[in-house]
Parts: C-alpha cells; structure tokens; sequence
C-alpha cells in the first residue's frame, strides 16, 4: 500500500503544477477560498464568465477533460492522471461547477449515443466551455420515476422526419445560461413507461423553448423550469433508436453519479478550522468533550469518504471501473453537510441564525445548511441511493413495481404541478 | 497510489479464510462461550503452525517476517469468524510492546514463544472502571516487585506473562510479569462477551522486569494501543462485514407478506446504511494499515480514526442483524448474539470510544492540520 507517485505520475504532477502556477487566476485565488458548499466565493466577476475564460484557458493549452479523446477536444489522458490535475488545481477546480452537468453526464451520453459528425461539432465547444449544457430529465409530475415522464416528441406531419416537442422540464440546472440541453421525451405512450422513451439533443434557443429561472429554498436561482410549445428538431438530433431513450439515460445517470458522488468534501476540513478558532468558556472549542465527540464522528465520516475514493483511484488505476458501490459518496456527503452545518450554526449559538458577512467564515456555514437539502435530492435522492446499493451492491429484490407493465396512459397520476 | 492488499497478501487471506473455515466454525466459538475454556486452544495452535501469529515478528525471533499489512489480513479473517483467541493480547499488544521498547533478552525470551503459540502475553493497563487513562495508575513496583491489581485484562486467566503499567520512582512504567511468578493470583470475570475472556491480576510482591526506560510508560503504551487499534479495527472490520452477510442472506431468505423481507424498504435501506458504514470503515481500515505498515508520522491520527469509525462499523451492523433477524435474532441458537457480544466488547477494547474520539480530535488539533482535509 501507498499514496506514492510513479516517477511518470510524478512527472506529470510537476508538469501540471508548473503549467497552474503559470497560468491560473491568481487574482481569484483568496476570492476562492472564501467558497464553501452553497456558494461559490466569488463577488468580484460573475462565476460564469471566471469558468469560461479558465477553462478555455486550459483547453487552449490541452488541459480540458484530460479524459476525453484529443478529437473531441480532450487530453487523453489516464485516470489517475485526471486525478492528479484534479489534486493541483486545487481552488481552481471550483470553478468547474457551471461544466459538470455538460462534461460530467451530456457529453459522455453524446460520446456513446451520437454519430461521428456530431460528435466532432458537439463535443470540443463542450469541452472548451465555450458552449454550456443542460440536462433536460425532470419534469414536475417524475423525478425519480424518471420513466413515468410526460413531454412528448411526436413525428411533424410535413414528412420531413422531424419531431415536435410540447411540455415542461423542470429543475433543469443552468438551462438559463446552457446553449445546448440533453431532452429525454415520451414518443409512445401506449406501450409500458420504459419502453416509449426516446433521446434527443437541442440549441436552448430553439424556437418554442421558453426558460423560466426558479427562486430555490436557499435564496438562489441555480435551476429552471423549461416549457417546450411545438419545438421543432430535425431527426438527426436524436440519441440512441426511438424508444431507445431509457436505455441511453443510464448512461447519463451513471456518469452523473460518478461525477456527483466522487470526491465530495463533506465539511469537515471547515467545521475543524473553525471549531479551533471559536471559543467556548474562554477556551478554544476543541477542547470541550461534547464537542469533541460531535467532530471525530464527522472527521471519520470525511476520513472514511476519502480513502473510499482513494481505493476507487486505485482500482481505476488497475483497470477496474467504479460500480454502483460509488453511490455512497453523495450520499455520506450530503448528510454530513447538513448535520455538520447545523452543529456549527449550534457552536455559534443565538448569533447563528445571523448569515452576513460577519458570520463566522463570511457565512460558509449558513450557506450549506441552506444548500445541503439539495445535495440529498439532486441526481438522485438519499433514498433512490439506498436501493441502489441494497439492489445492486447486495443483490436484495428490488422494489415491487405495480406500473411495470401497463401501458404508461394507463398509469395512475396525481400530485403533479402538470 | 495503490490503496489496496497485494495479490500475495489476499492470497494469504485466502488461506487463513480457509482454514478458518474448517477450525473455527461457530460451533468452536459456541464451546468457549458455552463452557469454562477461556479460548480455542487447538485453533491457537493451528494458527500458530500457520505462521500468523509470528506474520510481524521479525525472524531472527522466531517469527515469520512478513509484515503488519500482513497481519491486518489474518486480523480481519480473525474477527470476520470471532475467532475465540489471545491474538489480540498476545500479537497485537505484548509482542508489539516488546518489538517496540523490550530489552534484547525480553525479545529472544518471549516473541519466539509467542510466534509459536507456546507463551500467551496480555496487556494489564486497566485498574478501575470510568475513562481508562495510562495516568491512572496505582499498581507500584519496589525494588523490582510489582504490587496492585488490574482488572479487567483481556486473556489474564490463560496468560503466561503480563504487560503491566506501574508506578515506580519514575512516574509509570512498563513492567513484564512472569504470571507464574509467586505473587500472582487471578480470578476469572464473567463478562458480555466471554469468547475474549478477562480476568482480575492481583500482584503481591511479584517480580516485574522493566520494558523500555523508567518513567516512558505512558508514552510507550500509548504507542502500542495505537498500533493494536489499528488491527482490532481490522477484527471490527471483519465482524462487521461478515454481520452485514448475515443480515443480506436472511433477507434473501425469510418471507413476510408474500415477499422476502429485503424487498421491504426499512430492511433494504438499514442494510444499504450497514453496508456504508462498514465500507467507511474499511477505507480507514487501510489508511490505518498503511499507516502501520510505514510507521507514518499520521499514525496516531490514523489509529484513531480507525478506532473509531472500525467501532461505529461493528456495533452498527451487529445490532441491526440482530434486528433484521427478528425475534430469531434474540435466540440463543442463532450466531446474532455472538457478533453483538463480540462487537460490544471490542469497543471497549483499548478505551472506549469516547476517549478515542476525544484523542482523534487532540491529535488533529495539536498540529496536523492536513489531516482533517
Ligand atoms: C439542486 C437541484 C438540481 C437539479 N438539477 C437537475 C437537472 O439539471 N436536470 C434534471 O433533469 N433534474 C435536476 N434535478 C432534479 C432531481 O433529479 C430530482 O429532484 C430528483 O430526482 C428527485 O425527484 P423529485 O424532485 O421529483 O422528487 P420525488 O421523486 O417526488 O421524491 C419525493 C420523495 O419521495 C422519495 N421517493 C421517490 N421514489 C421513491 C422510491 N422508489 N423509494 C423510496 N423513496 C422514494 C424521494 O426519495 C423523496 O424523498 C435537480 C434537483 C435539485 C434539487
């Protein structure tokens, strides 16, 4: 066992550190540090627009989605190798967030699902930044029952081939600054809800698509709703066979896992730097037993999580690929954030409900206690995880599914927005 | 970076899981609980013809010189069967501390003994109940006589020689006990999980020889426990894990309501949280291995991070395979008992989990800040 570089890793991380300190956005250095889980740090320039320019940057140089094939705007690179860059960039790496719904999750399911000729126009603006996408998924009435959606493609009646769309996403992430978005429809819903599912991609600016921003729980307006009124899509925008769509979602939903879950921070380097600046009777706040017992449970937590991704790096780096037991990372990191939130607004006492820039750590703490119910939500909730690794990782009987075989019209709805 | 057992170490796995599996059924664990015997005698020494007592016991003692990663390999194996034997009092602890500050004729008495199974040592730190801290101590030694009483110790009824943290001139110090010695008496304790016996040490004038210098007690125990923590984690590991199969097969197996019961969500998802929980544990598991392994500057962090996420992991998934059980779980007859007893116990094995978060957080707080990331 070790944590050491090979000298071909150690060289690359030389080659990488030297190319970051050249190159990166010093200026926004302290700016970024100021993030925390819930809010990106920055004031001084729009996050967008920071993302934009250090990711071109990067690209410019070879830098961008060290993964990806060079032909689509990639740097070919290995997996630990992905994991070193990751490793420099440090802070910087905050800036990605606006890129991890396209690079993350569209872009692998283009790479899979597209033809070559779009791939070749699709994938390097995706890569560079220079082109935003979003994920078109959710709809008011399905949300975890992803299958039970209702937007519906039906073939234009001019011959032409194409598809009309009408009906309405919703809690699309970044649809409001996305030129491109992933769209999963229903083409038949005479057939069981699985079955009648088909993929396409689309500009944002399509004529018909109407994005409307909605103002979260936290104050922020990260995420849309997307209403579709007889958009227009030729043919060739479509992913994987008509009634195929289910199919070529898996493939977005693993990635979004892997890039949602993978390395997730939850909390506890900022919770620990504060409980050793913050006092209690005069003396620093580690030092009191009930806090003490309160943070070594969430410094095995973040411990735990760690290592878990290292033995992942690990098993990458033999050639294994992450399984379904990488569900885990969300879901340890999304509750420990908010109960590690709430313990520090606790620690603050009365003046904790405060969230300005005096709180302590200019509000970090504030910021994810409000964002942190999201976290155990998006991408799927703490509960859709739990049956995962109790269906995929333990082999136990998966749920009983009363909808599985009726034709999806037939299928009872209510408490929908729709 | 390579965070993970070698092909040759999980080969070994292999082989202890093999062997276990044919000397340490449940009914071998069922005859130590059920009876007076205090451990498995015949699968000590099996274990010892193995070679894994002596795994980290450095050749010229007679050990087989492989390594600690190596024996955080036969630890899990060890606690996955809650195998009834002094592995943790002997090897972990008596072997480690004499490996670590005995004197070269301690070394060449005792480890090749112990590598052998021939000689049992134990660990007699603890005097009374409450938060167990090496300042607390009141045993004395005079003039090379060891007085007081430790109580519980962990194997102290089949031990030969005893570890023992006195009070000499110096302030506390670590002393070898030869239990045969005159002077000895010790009475056997019944106890949660009487698979890992424990006993009361009373020492009347017995002689005691000195391990590392007069007055390094404190600090030289301090540096064993850490390093047993870090292989009774991979006991806890193993314990949890195989509680976790358990509670799965179970699932499979019972029907409720027309259906098995692991297609009830409150089943599956207590099971997907058993099975985060023992996965957290097992990646700490292997930074504490890695820790051990390369004596890193961390391993104090490490070991009690291992202690207590390896403590959550076990007492976790043991009292919940209890639950998914149902009233089965509560028999006699059925194994459930035998793992929350053993988890139980081991959390209280080296100071309970409270002194060990509270460690985790002094040592972080005392300077290595990275470590927190
Ligand atoms: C911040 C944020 C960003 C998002 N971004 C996007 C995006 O970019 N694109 C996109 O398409 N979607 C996005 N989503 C939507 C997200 O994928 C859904 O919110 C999520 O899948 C849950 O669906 P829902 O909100 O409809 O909740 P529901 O599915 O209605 O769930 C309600 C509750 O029921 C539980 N539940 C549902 N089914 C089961 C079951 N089978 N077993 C047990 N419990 C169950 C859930 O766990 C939850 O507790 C985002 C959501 C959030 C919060």
């Amino acid at each position: 066992m070790d944590f050491d570089d090979t000298p071909q890793e150690a060289a690359f991380r030389k080659e990488v550190r030297a190319w970051i300190d050249a190159n990166a956005p010093k200026y926004l250095e302290d700016e970024l540090k100021q993030a925390s889980f819930g809010s990106s740090g920055l004031k001084s320039i729009d996050p967008v627009a920071a993302a934009k320019a250090w990711q071109k940057k990067k690209a410019d140089a070879g830098w961008a989605c060290l993964h990806w094939p060079k032909e689509y705007g990639g740097g070919a690179r290995t997996p630990i190798e992905r994991v070193i860059w990751g490793q420099e960039e440090g802070v910087y790496g905050t800036l990605s967030g606006t890129f991890i719904i396209g690079q993350g999750m569209c872009g692998p399911t283009v790479m899979a699902w597209a033809s070559e000729e779009w791939k070749e126009k699709l994938l390097p603006p995706l890569a560079s930044g220079e082109e935003i996408w979003c994920q078109l998924f959710s709809e008011p009435a399905s949300g975890s029952d992803l299958a039970g959606l209702r937007t519906r493609a039906t073939r234009a009646e001019d011959g032409s081939g194409d598809w009309i769309i009408n009906g309405q996403k919703i809690w699309t992430s970044g649809a409001h600054i996305s030129d491109w978005g992933l769209l999963i429809t229903r083409t038949d819903p005479n057939v069981a809800k699985h079955k009648g599912l088909t993929m396409f991609f689309l500009r944002m600016d399509s004529p018909g698509v109407k994005v409307v921003p909605i103002k979260q729980a936290n104050g922020a307006s990260g995420f849309n709703e997307v209403y579709f009124t007889d958009v227009r899509i030729p043919d060739s925008q479509r992913l994987g066979g008509v009634g195929e769509g289910w199919k070529v979602s898996l493939t977005t939903l693993m990635n979004e896992r892997l890039s949602i879950g993978s390395g997730m921070s939850a909390g506890f380097p900022d919770l620990f730097k504060y409980c050793m600046d913050a006092e209690i009777d005069g003396k620093p706040a580690v030092a009191d037993p009930a806090v003490r017992s309160r943070l070594a449970q969430f410094a095995v937590r973040q411990s735990g999580l760690k290592y878990t991704g290292m033995r992942a790096i690990s098993a990458l780096s033999k050639g294994e690929t992450p399984g379904p037991e990488n569900s885990i990372g969300k879901l340890v990191a999304g509750s420990t954030l908010q109960e590690l939130a709430m313990f520090a607004l606790d620690l603050q006492g009365e003046a904790g409900v405060v969230w300005d820039e005096d709180s302590p750590q200019t509000g970090r703490f504030q910021a994810m206690l409000m964002r942190s119910p999201a976290t155990r939500i998006e991408g799927g909730s703490d509960e859709i995880l739990r049956n995962i690794i109790g269906e995929r990782v333990l082999g136990l009987p998966g749920d009983i599914r009363v909808d599985k075989d009726v034709p999806f019209k037939d299928i009872p709805t209510k408490g929908s927005a729709a | 970076m390579n965070l993970d057992f070698s092909a040759e170490q999980n080969e070994l796995r292999q082989q202890v899981r093999r062997f276990l599996a044919d000397r340490c059924p449940a009914s071998a664990v069922r005859k130590v609980l059920e009876t007076d015997a205090q451990y498995d005698g015949d699968l000590y020494a099996g274990l010892a013809e193995l070679g894994v007592l002596g795994a980290a016991i450095p050749e010229e003692y007679g050990g087989v010189g492989l390594g600690h990663l190596e024996l955080c390999v036969v630890a899990e194996e060890l606690g996955r069967v809650l195998a009834p034997v002094p592995v943790a009092s002997s090897v972990y602890l008596a072997a480690e501390c004499l490996l670590q500050a005995g004197t070269e004729e301690q070394k060449a008495r005792w480890l090749p003994k112990i590598a052998a199974g021939e000689a049992i040592g134990c660990w007699a730190i603890n005097e009374a109940t409450g938060r167990m801290r090496p300042e607390k101590v009141g045993a004395t030694v005079e003039g090379g006589k060891l007085t007081g009483t430790k109580s519980p110790v962990a194997d102290g009824a089949i031990a030969d020689f005893a570890i023992v943290l006195a009070n000499d001139g110096d302030g506390p110090s670590l002393y070898l006990v030869d239990l045969t010695s005159d002077g000895v008496s010790r009475e056997v304790l019944s106890t949660i999980d009487p698979t890992r016996g424990q006993a009361r040490l009373a020492f009347d004038g017995a002689p005691a020889t000195l391990i590392g210098g007069a007055g390094d007690g404190r600090h030289i125990a301090t540096q064993v426990m850490d390093r047993a923590a870090i292989l009774i984690g991979f006991e806890q590991l193993g314990g949890a894990d195989r509680a976790l199969e358990m509670a799965r097969d179970y699932a499979l197996e019972r029907m409720a309501f027309g259906r098995q019961i692991g297609s009830f969500q409150a089943i599956k998802h207590m099971l997907a949280d058993m099975y985060v929980s023992a996965t957290l544990a097992r990646s700490n598991c292997y930074y504490g291995a890695w820790a051990l392994a390369t004596s890193a500057a961390e391993l104090p962090i490490a070991a009690a991070t291992v202690r207590v996420s390896a403590t959550n992991a076990f007492q976790h998934c043991a009292k919940n395979n209890i639950q998914t059980h149902g009233g089965m779980g509560f028999t006699w007859e059925f194994d459930c008992h035998l793992y929350y007893r053993r988890s139980n116990a081991l959390a209280l094995a080296l100071g309970s989990l409270s002194t060990w978060e509270s460690l985790l957080i002094e040592r972080m707080s005392a300077g290595n800040l990275e470590a927190a990331a």
